[in-house]
């Protein structure tokens, strides 16, 4: 669990709470980070009902058992990432791998807290989609992709996490915090031709 | 580009990929038993198949799994993606003795040096 006070987001040294538009100017895409989300990558087997159980007790939502999908609980969001591997996503101030630990005493899992090793970016708008296509290679296509689907995969050439929330289209890239400035500025780059607005999400 | 089906994903771009060599290798029970030339022969000494090979593949920048796939090494068509622990499929080897015949298309010109260095090659 990281210090509330010592928590800074990987994009800080952008300023972007600095250019964030106030007013509703044309955008094709929008763009922001996401900061101060919890995040736990949990592990546990996948059969288990024992497991499936308890973890639906600690979160009040069920795992996604079906590849490449998310779940959408009242205080968290889980991402499937293999088919014994979630990510768990929670705002901030949520006690989640402590919650985890407790909940699943005992259990053959792993609870690892990685809400530091990951950037989160915002990235919505009519033109999202072609934004991503610039360096992805998945099929994004509303036929074979959509909201309450993600899918790991990668985009600019590093690993990404891309999660669809809504058919705006609006998508959440979880990206290591290392590579984040990088993959900020190749977005912000590819998505100049349709006007960028930076917003705080 | 080649599109490879991952048992848990679906078809995936070929970048997402890593590949890992031959499949359906088991590793002796009694390791301590085996000769030099045994314990070498299973380290190290792989199947060099021109036609259907059986392999491990792992979605390194997808799920993260690791699985096999039975790929033509000749065309490169994928003739089957299955789970790690399934049997492999039964799929009947593909001879490639005859030799392709030579290029007769009358738009290119005729190139002697690589074909003298593809049959060099073979
Ligand atoms: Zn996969």
């Amino acid at each position: 669990m990281p210090e509330g006070y010592l928590r800074q987001s990987p994009l800080a040294s952008l300023g972007l709470a600095a250019r964030a538009a106030t007013a509703a100017d044309a955008a094709g895409v929008t763009m922001g980070e996401r900061e101060r989300v919890m995040l736990v990558n949990l592990r546990g087997d996948g059969v288990d009902r024992g497991f499936l159980d308890r973890v639906r007790q600690a979160l009040e939502v069920d795992l996604p058992a079906e590849p490449n999908t998310a779940a959408e609980g009242t205080r968290h969001r889980v991402l499937w990432l293999g088919p014994n591997e979630w990510l768990v996503v929670a705002g901030e101030g949520e006690q989640l791998a402590a919650a985890l630990d407790a909940a699943l005493a005992g259990l053959h899992v792993s609870v690892t807290d990685i809400s530091d090793a990951r950037a989160v970016i915002a990235l919505s708008g009519a033109q999202a989609r072609d934004v991503l296509a610039k360096g992805c290679p998945l099929d994004l296509h509303p036929r074979s992709f959509g909201p309450m689907r993600c899918a790991q995969s990668r985009l600019a050439k590093v690993a990404v996490l891309i999660d669809q929330r809504d058919d705006a289209p609006s998508y959440d890239l979880y990206v290591l915090r290392s590579q984040a400035r990088y993959l900020w500025r190749w977005l912000d780059d590819a998505a100049r031709e349709y006007a960028v607005r930076i917003i705080r999400p | 580009m080649l599109l490879i089906t991952c048992p848990f994903c679906g078809p995936r771009d070929e970048s997402e990929f890593a590949c890992g060599g031959e499949a359906h290798i088991v590793r002796p029970a009694d390791p301590a038993a085996l000769t030099d030339a045994q314990w070498a022969d299973y380290l190290f000494m792989r199947k060099n198949v021109k036609g259907v090979h059986f392999e491990r593949w792992m979605h390194s920048h997808g799920c993260r799994r690791w699985f096999n796939a039975a790929r033509d090494t000749v065309t490169h068509q994928f003739l089957a993606f299955y789970k790690m622990g399934e049997q492999a499929p039964d799929i009947a080897p593909v001879s490639y003795t005859a030799r392709p015949a030579p290029r007769t298309d009358p738009a290119l010109p005729a190139d002697p040096a690589l074909h003298t260095d593809r049959e060099g090659a073979r």
